[in-house]
């Protein structure tokens, strides 16, 4: 559904291009994660999808056509995305929020019509956030937003959902809520792909990781395949060992104390 | 919701019973009944000449430069994602003014070249403080961008200055009125031309009003949305700043109006952008038509600059504003 073709992006005034060569396919019916230390190019991968930074080099094929030449409406009306810190400059009523899902199915001077508040409601029930639709945008709690955020991006009814680091500010018990209803949405048919530095909980919920290092591909396929010792130790320089999660047998990264390693 | 739905009755009628006051007070008081036989041509033949000459063009004019600030404030702040950006203190007035300035010392006094150079002197001072703001990252801290603005509005104050120094005496006069602001020069050639500018600028703030929206979020998200980001923010800029720099060709630099009103109409629960702009027209339109009532009522017969009154209002609103954070 969505594919990254020998993507290059540079930034003015860098040596070395952020994202150099990456080839990736998100598939439908999947999670798949993007992964990686700080600076991997992660983040700049769901800007070339949006048309914010430039390609140097490759494409973005959405559904089997370049992204360019889908049309930025056409290409939120196939693919949603949730961009990290994603807030309003002054609050909102959740409901308003979810709304804004609707920016690219409504024309010019037209009012939300029915279609467009059914599609809110229907967002709202599947992130769980139908009681908080009256609620200020500024009383939520960071899992309460997360769940919000995706809502709005469900109000877009696109067949696949794009998330740069969903979980970074939850705790616990809201990443797994957060992971838990992207299997969910992919369990229902859509493409998942998502941007994460979380490697063991993706490692649990993805169906294929893709592992950058320095703007490229350093491993990618099934969990099992991506975590092995000796590739996260080179991605990540730094010593760690790899188990297996006790209670569902998910390959595990477990970081070492300063054995040799490289502080920084 | 109801505070919401209650919001436009009860605007409009704050405008309309502002705009009668302003017109029945003054050197020589009407009753309100006389006011509105005037308006429509009976009663007394002074009354009549007092209403549709003086008065009418007057409090039309200061609803229209409100109405003007009111929009752009509000555009700007939502595209800016800045509770404190308005056209004033974006130096924005202050570029509309040095053209506005140069073109009259140039000798232009055609009914739409003044407005048009103040349009490009706008234009440029938005231009000078988005790049110098982007420079220094204004997106870290939102506060840079008004540092920016308020810098270009100094450098405007000494560029009019140079520009008019060796102008003749009628001249500087007039340029010093621009710099205080007011709508004591109101005559109905000037009220049509502004009442153009506002309803060119404000529809294409209503029809950009969903734009404004996304942006609001953020550029990510807005692009995320299927927003051409970059173009979408150009065209608002554009607008607001038409809006500025025609209320200033016509009444000189109001600050703080585009300000203070968005807030009013937020906090009356109206979040989205078409109510918004809509809203604070109207409420930016009741606040400048008292302003200036307070400009010639509160030392007669003297008249207070309108500039200095909206200031005495806008500033505490803006330091209480800037402690809440932006």
């Amino acid at each position: 559904m969505i594919r990254f073709e020998g993507v290059v992006v540079r930034y003015p005034r860098r040596d070395r291009p952020a994202v150099d060569g990456v080839t990736l396919d998100a598939a439908p019916a999947s999670v798949t994660a993007v992964a990686g230390p700080n600076g991997s190019g992660k983040s700049t991968l769901v800007r070339a999808l949006i048309g914010r930074v430039p390609l140097a080099a490759g494409r973005v094929l959405v559904g089997g056509e370049d992204a360019r030449a889908v049309g930025r409406l056409a290409l939120a009306r196939r693919v949603a995305v949730v961009t990290q810190r994603e807030e309003p400059a002054f609050p909102l009523e959740v409901g308003e929020y979810i709304a804004m899902g609707r920016f690219p199915h409504r024309a010019g001077w037209g009012g939300a019509g029915a279609a467009d508040r059914r599609a809110v409601a229907f967002a709202a029930e599947r992130a769980g956030v139908a009681e908080l639709m009256s609620r200020q945008t500024d009383e939520l709690s960071g899992g309460e937003w997360q769940r919000v955020r995706i809502a709005r991006a469900l109000a877009q009814e696109a067949g696949a959902l794009v998330l740069d680091e969903p979980t970074t500010f939850l705790d616990v018990a809201h990443e797994m809520a957060v992971f838990e209803l992207l299997d969910a949405l992919a369990r229902d048919g859509m493409t998942i792909l998502l941007v994460s530095h979380q490697l063991n909980l993706v490692a649990r919920f993805a169906t294929t990781i893709v592992l950058l290092h320095r703007g490229r591909v350093a491993a990618s396929g099934a969990p099992a395949d991506v975590m092995r010792g000796e590739t996260l130790e080179s991605v990540y320089e730094w010593p760690l060992v790899v188990t297996r999660d006790p209670a569902v047998g998910a390959p595990a990264l477990v970081p070492l104390r300063g054995r040799g390693g490289r502080r920084s | 919701m109801t505070v919401r739905h209650a919001f436009w009755p009860v605007a409009l009628a704050a405008l309309v019973a502002l705009a009668t006051a302003a017109i029945a007070l003054g050197a020589v008081p009407l009753a309100v009944g006389d006011v509105w036989g005037a308006l429509f041509g009976r009663g007394d033949p002074l009354a009549v000449a007092i209403v549709r000459t003086l008065r009418l063009p007057r409090v039309t004019l200061a609803a229209l430069v409100g109405a003007g600030l009111g929009m752009s404030g509000a555009a700007l702040q939502g595209v800016l994602r800045n509770g404190l950006a308005e056209p004033y203190l974006l130096g924005v007035s202050g570029g509309a003014a040095v053209g506005a300035a140069v073109a009259v010392s140039l000798g232009v006094s055609s009914a739409l070249g003044v407005p048009l150079a103040a349009f490009a002197g706008a234009g440029l001072a938005v231009a000078l403080v988005l790049l110098v703001a982007r420079a220094a990252r204004a997106h870290a801290d939102p506060r840079t961008l008004l540092v920016a603005g308020v810098v270009v509005g100094a450098f405007a104050n000494a560029a009019i200055m140079v520009a008019l120094a060796n102008a003749p005496p009628n001249t500087v006069r007039n340029a010093l009125w621009w710099m205080m602001g007011s709508a004591a020069d109101a005559d109905w050639s000037r009220v049509r031309w502004l009442a153009l500018f506002v309803a060119a600028g404000g529809l294409g703030l209503l029809w950009a009003a969903r734009e404004i929206d996304a942006l609001s979020l953020g550029e990510d998200p807005a692009a995320g949305l299927g927003v051409d980001v970059d173009r979408a923010a150009r065209r608002v800029y554009a607008l607001a700043s038409l809006l500025a720099a025609a209320t200033v060709a016509a009444a000189g630099l109001i600050g703080f109006v585009g300000l203070v009103v968005p807030h009013i109409v937020r906090a009356a629960g109206h979040r989205g952008h078409r109510a918004l702009v809509g809203g604070s027209a109207i409420t930016g339109a009741a606040l400048v038509v008292a302003a200036d009532l307070a400009a010639r009522a509160l030392r007669p017969p003297a008249e207070l600059p309108l500039g200095a009154v909206t200031a005495l209002v806008g500033v505490p609103f803006f330091l209480a504003q800037l402690r809440r954070g932006p």
